[in-house]
């Protein structure tokens, strides 16, 4: 039984009245460049798809192998191509299209567009009035998996606007790894990705979500992401870019709704040719006990800009610990960084909240020193880098931490 | 014995204030000499300057390591002739663990062996660590002495090995130096070192052959590191002025 007309027509009519409604950050798009629809065959294994197509997905951290993986989404354009569920958690993991799910379960209606209000901007909107699919994956109680399920989300063509809406349900004490790659087969195309994504941590659940961004130059990309953490719940996120794009404005939110719940946010930000990043991470802690840590590493080469936000709020009157961390490097003369961190204690008298934030050069001292061990100029300022973008990440596909080093390589020699 | 090192009227300036003044000395092969002198006349800098430590550019004179004029080489290129340094205060590099940075300048060398001078050196706790990232005086020390004995040059700059140093970790230092420069093993004569002190502490464990005293940008005088010890430490560097 598919979830009520009537809930999914007030939806409706309150995406309608935000169709023009700007964002609060961010360069305003005009969504009616990008109005092309296409939709695909499916494909009966990701080894099928086409040389192009592949790369863009391996780029993007997907195993087009699938050996290490509980089971695989894909999407190009506006098409659902292929999904499949490792046999062996048939009964304990759902993996299907938003849309699909939708159909079939009445109970979405408690999470679809609950987190993440449809109204809060055109692209929320647009998510909801054009949507084009999106996953659904669900870890039934107390199941978990021993390999990340990815999901991939292709755009294969010019003037696309995918709109996709995922939902993920960790239930009760169960533990999930996800792998999403949002990526571009056709390099030079021109278009926008809007993604509406709405995790939900059940009591002990645990979510180790990483999203890998592959995009280019004339790509925007405006995610909404909400996570809500219940009782002793987990929400562990990474976020990853290295590729150019021309503007990304994502601020994913986690509510740590339970006591003891945690989250913690890392994102790798390294900003080619004229990027315009603005990313950020907001913890807002509400139970008692509850811990936030958020991390961003971000390094502005060529003529990028990059906005590194968090916000971390308290809102308790018992007892929550959370810490922002948050530094950038200037690889170019004509690049900037914005570090924006902000600490809210609104009524939580016991809360403790610290951060740190700089921007900064690589020390020529710290370059210098590894020199005199016999490494080089230029290995040396990437054995630094690689350094200071490697956070301790969980499941981070070992392809990614190839290509971290690899885009380091490529334009660290230029930085000093 | 074979000459390792030979420096030839060295002359430097950094910014305003001429710090090297015409130094000239040389050392053999497998070689320990001793620098000391007062604060601010030219020990780091003589070591920073024959490491080749680009803010420390000869002004005149000339460098030669093994025969070779190396005067004008890039730190790296000496750290791979076979020169090697244990900084004062070394920096802090967040994110490049120990472990990592070991395994990036040992070359291959024997995983095993290297855990086992960790571990002789206190170290196997600092391996996940960042280098340096919130080392004690004495733990910055040890790990410069690990990298060092990882990387093997035949020549090595100790600046300062007792500063920051707790008496008990002394001799742990001074027997990573002895092991380090190969005087505990009968064979292996090629390992030599300058080393910079100031209480002379760390003579109780290495056997130095030579002292200088540097001051005021020049070398004074040479001669046994012991009695230029006592002489120092009966009449500061005073006499040394006089002396000139």
């Amino acid at each position: 039984m598919s979830i009520s007309k009537t809930y999914l027509s007030d939806i409706r009519e309150r995406a309608e009245r935000a169709k023009e409604k700007k964002a609060a950050l961010g360069p305003d798009i005009d969504l009616s460049r990008y109005s092309q629809h296409i939709e695909r065959e499916r494909i009966e294994s990701l080894e099928s798809l086409s040389l192009q197509a592949k790369e863009a997905a391996v780029m993007a951290g997907i195993d087009v192998k699938e050996e290490v993986r509980s089971g695989s989404y894909l999407q190009v354009d506006h098409s659902v191509v292929y999904e499949r569920l490792n046999k062996a958690y048939e009964g304990r993991l759902e993996i299907m299209s938003t849309t699909e799910a939708l159909r079939r379960y009445d109970w979405l209606e408690d999470y679809y567009w609950r987190s993440v209000p449809v109204d809060q901007d055109k692209y929320t909107a647009q998510a909801e009035l054009n949507m084009t699919h999106g996953y659904f994956i669900r870890v039934l109680p107390h199941q978990k998996t021993d390999y990340p399920v990815q999901a991939c989300l292709l755009v294969a063509e010019n003037y696309v606007s995918q709109n996709v809406h995922n939902i993920i349900i960790v239930e009760e004490g169960a533990e999930l790894q996800v792998i999403t790659g949002c990526t571009l087969a056709k390099r030079d195309a021109e278009g926008i990705h809007l993604g509406i994504s709405e995790f939900f941590i059940k009591n002990g659940g645990k979510l180790f979500f990483t999203m890998i961004h592959n995009w280019a130059d004339n790509f925007h990309v405006r995610p909404r992401t909400v996570a809500i953490v219940e009782e002793d719940g987990m929400f562990f996120s990474t976020y990853v870019l290295l590729k150019p794009v021309k503007s990304i404005q994502m601020f994913p939110v986690a509510y740590l709704k339970g006591n003891r719940a945690s989250a913690k946010f890392n994102a790798i930000l390294y900003g080619l040719k004229d990027s315009y990043i603005d990313i950020g991470s907001r913890i807002i802690l509400e139970g008692e006990d509850t811990k936030g840590e958020s991390t961003a590493r971000a390094i502005a080469a060529d003529e990028s800009v990059i906005y590194s936000r968090g916000d971390l709020i308290a809102k308790t009157k018992d007892y929550c610990i959370a810490h922002l961390d948050c530094r950038g490097i200037l690889f170019s003369k004509k690049g900037r960084i914005y570090a924006i961190p902000q600490l809210v204690s609104d009524g939580a008298s016991k809360a403790e909240l610290s951060h740190e934030a700089s921007i900064g050069p690589i020390a020529e001292e710290q370059v210098e020193y590894l020199m005199s061990r016999g490494i080089s100029k230029d290995d040396a300022i990437s054995v630094i880098t690689s350094g200071f973008l490697s956070l301790d990440i969980p499941y981070l596909p070992e392809v990614i931490d190839r290509n971290i080093k690899e885009v380091i390589k490529a334009t660290a020699k230029e930085s000093m | 014995m074979q000459e390792m090192l030979r420096v030839e009227d060295l002359w430097l300036s950094l910014g305003e204030k001429q710090v090297l003044k015409g130094v000239n000395f040389s050392m053999n092969y497998g070689e320990i000499h001793v620098l000391f002198g007062p604060n601010g006349a030219g020990k780091t800098s003589l070591i920073m300057t024959m490491m080749g430590f680009p803010r420390y550019k000869v002004e005149r004179g000339r460098i030669y390591f093994k025969g070779e004029d190396i005067t004008d080489k890039d730190i790296y290129e000496r750290a791979r002739l076979g020169m090697g340094i244990s900084f004062q205060r070394p920096p802090t590099v967040r994110g490049v663990t120990l472990r990592k940075f070991i395994e990036i300048i040992s070359d291959g060398a024997d995983r095993e062996e290297i855990i086992g001078i960790a571990e002789k050196l206190n170290l196997l706790d600092h391996l996940d660590r960042g280098l340096n990232e919130g080392f004690s005086g004495g733990e910055m020390k040890r790990s410069e002495l690990f990298q060092l004995m990882v990387q093997r040059p035949n020549l090595v700059f100790i600046d300062e090995p007792e500063s920051g140093v707790d008496l008990e970790n002394i001799a742990l230092v001074g027997e990573a130096i002895n092991t380090l420069l190969g005087k505990d093993k009968v064979k292996d004569p090629k390992r030599g070192a300058i080393i910079i002190t100031h209480t002379g502490y760390i003579l109780d464990y290495v056997n130095a052959d030579k002292g200088y005293i540097i001051f005021d940008g020049r070398i004074l005088c040479g001669g046994n590191p012991r009695d230029i010890l006592s002489e120092v430490k009966k009449n500061g560097y005073r006499k040394c002025a006089v002396c000139r």
